[in-house]
């Protein structure tokens, strides 16, 4: 598989982190970037891991089924998630939620028709003391309302 | 993102928050930074941990348990090499602290990695930070360049011989990764399960090596001991509970924030005059003290100081320093039940008691919630959680139980309230145990 200078250099960068024989400790960052990029986990993505890891793709495989970033379906160009937990919920992020759900037409872990926008209902990002957040791929918007959120989804819609 | 100083705060490891280009090594250094790692060169190991001891800094990521204490059980002589591992995994609900720490003073961590790493002979460290703070893994991985270049890190560290790598270590989403033994079976590439213990990752850690792991508060919070000396320092807060802590306090009050305070700080000055106090004029109803795990304190009970034994004597604990405020209208059955899906969500399935436990505690609660319990639904979550306690593997299963214990225990009236709402009931005991 290739990959763009910059995630390859970074994929590198990763790999030397780890003791010789130690080189397993570099799947789940490696997945974490390479995803990034590849948009999904894929079968050859975890062939690919596995052989620069140095272990078998079972065990990538055990690992992507049980961490909730890594996606072997393909998410919306943007990924939108919403903390409902309850620092969040306590200031309006199950509303919130339900808004996101009836305004796009998608649940959980789905995808627009057009591929734009996933939604995912996550628990707790870390920002209880500015919740309720919303969460757009890794960028953090805090003290969310819902006219905030209409202008986050107004903008994805209108640039793409 | 922080706010601005309150009077009654005391800034010991958050006074470098809101200087100019606070995340960077120059203003670190202007800042007495690195000051305690050249002290520490100069002591010997026992002297360290002696300090630490003396400061009664207590681990700041869940547990309490002393620093010091932790640090002396690795073994000297062990051949293999030692690891030192940062939790910054930050995943318990109510909790938004390491991050601060992190994005403001990326080089006190690193400060305090290196103090760690002195104490017990260890050239490799990781910071394991959950995946969904990628913005702080590239400021971190920016003042551990910084740091290298300045020669705080790599070979030879300001002419000391002592050498110590430090890299950043990507989680990818789950709550068990915080737990330490899954963290370090998840730093091994593998899934975030929890090992069998004994051994304890003192003498037992990542790659079976000798291993310190703390959370990142307890680590950033080590220079300060060896600056002020562990005395000052624990003159800060109360007798066995030393110095100050941040808290993460959220929910409906007017500022919430986080707030450095000493130990034993007022819970209701906390509320009342660090926060603001309780929006739109409404009163309280109850808090829940440290992070989604601690059980719940009605509003009469939120008037003591804040230190690791009075939470223990009011049956709650200080956790992650989580606080969660709730005024007068919330719904505490909603509240009991998002904490529940939680924790159904994030068990890793390894054990009987918590996998089920969790997913039939999180069906019943829906039903409450939804108003088709039965009347014997309220002993019946009581007597669920009661069985999971202690007899799970790791404390996640304890971190179910203990809350909806404490939620039914003191809200039990808002429980029935919800029963009376109902009309038919939906389920019989026998469909009871089929659905569950
Ligand atoms: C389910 C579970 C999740 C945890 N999550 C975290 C976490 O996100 N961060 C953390 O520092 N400690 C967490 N802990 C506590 C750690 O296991 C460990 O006690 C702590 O990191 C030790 O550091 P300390 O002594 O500095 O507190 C968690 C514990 C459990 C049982
Ligand atoms: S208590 Fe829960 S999270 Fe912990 S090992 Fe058992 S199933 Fe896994
Ligand atoms: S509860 Fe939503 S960010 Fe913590």
């Amino acid at each position: 598989m290739t990959f763009s200078t910059a995630t390859e250099n970074k994929l590198q960068e990763i790999w030397a982190r780890y003791p010789e024989g130690r080189k397993r400790s570099a799947v789940i960052p490696m997945l974490m970037y390479a995803q990034d990029e590849v948009g999904q986990v894929t079968s050859e993505l975890v062939a690919e891991v596995a052989k620069r890891c140095e272990v078998t793709p079972l065990q990538v495989e055990e690992v992507v089924g049980y961490y909730s970033m890594l996606n072997k379906e393909r998410m919306g160009k943007h990924h939108v998630q919403i903390c409902t937990n309850i620092a969040c919920l306590l200031m309006g992020g199950e509303e919130l939620w339900n808004h996101a759900t009836k305004r796009l037409g998608i649940g959980h872990k789905q995808v627009t028709a057009d591929g734009l926008i996933s939604l995912e209902e996550v628990e707790c990002a870390g920002a209880c003391s500015w919740a309720p957040c919303v969460v757009d791929g890794y960028e953090y918007h805090h003290h969310a309302t819902i006219e905030k959120l209409d202008r986050l989804l107004d903008s994805i819609q209108k640039v793409n | 993102m922080f706010n601005d100083p309150h009077p009654d705060e005391v800034r010991v490891i958050s006074k470098r928050f809101g200087l100019p280009n606070s995340a960077s090594i120059d203003t670190y250094l202007a800042n007495e930074g690195y000051v305690a790692l050249m002290k520490a060169i100069e002591m010997s190991p026992e002297q360290i941990i002696d300090e630490l001891k003396i400061s009664s800094l207590r681990g700041r990521g869940g547990a309490g348990f002393p620093t010091g204490m932790k640090w002396s059980f690795i073994p000297r002589d062990n051949p293999k090499p030692k690891y030192v591992v940062v939790n910054a995994d930050e995943s318990e609900p109510g909790t938004c602290k390491d991050r601060l720490l992190i994005e403001n003073d990326p080089h006190q961590l690193i400060e305090g990695c290196l103090i760690a790493a002195r104490t017990i002979g260890c050239k490799k460290g990781y910071i394991y930070i959950r995946g969904e703070y990628r913005y702080l893994i590239d400021i971190m991985d920016k003042a551990l360049a910084e740091a290298y270049a300045h020669g705080y890190l790599g070979k030879n560290i300001k002419g000391s011989g002592l050498d110590f790598d430090l890299y950043t270590h990507t989680g990818a989403g789950a709550y068990e990764c915080g737990e330490e033994s899954a963290l370090l079976e998840s730093l091994e590439g593998k899934r975030g399960v929890p090992r069998i213990r004994p051994p304890f990752p003192a003498v037992a850690g990542l790659y079976a090596s000798p291993t310190v792991l703390n959370n990142v508060e307890t680590f950033a919070t080590v220079p300060a001991v060896l600056r002020m000396g562990g005395q000052a320092y624990a003159d800060l807060g109360t007798p066995k509970n030393g110095g100050t802590r941040m808290l993460c306090v959220s929910g409906h009050v007017n500022r919430p924030g986080v707030y450095e305070v000493p130990l034993g700080f007022p819970m209701h000055k906390m509320i009342y005059e660090v926060c603001g106090g309780i929006r739109n004029g409404k009163k309280l109803k109850a808090v829940i003290p440290g992070g989604s795990s601690s059980p719940v304190l009605r509003a009469e009970e939120c008037d003591f100081p804040m230190d690791y034994d009075n939470y223990a004597r009011m049956k709650t604990m200080a956790g992650s320093g989580g606080m969660m405020v709730m005024d007068e209208d919330t719904d505490i059955v909603k509240v009991a039940l998002r904490t529940m899906r939680f924790y159904a969500h994030e068990s890793c399935g390894w054990c009987i008691p918590c996998r089920e436990g969790t997913t039939w505690l999180r069906k019943i609660l829906t039903r409450m919630d939804e108003g088709t319990g039965r009347r014997a639904d309220i002993d019946l979550i009581h007597e669920l959680a009661k069985n999971m306690l202690g007899r799970t593997f790791c404390p996640l299963g304890d971190a179910a139980a203990m809350p909806t214990i404490g939620f039914v225990e003191k809200f039990r009236e808002e429980f029935e309230a919800r029963l009376r709402e109902t009309t038919v009931p939906v389920v019989s005991p026998d469909q009871l145990i089929s659905i569950s």
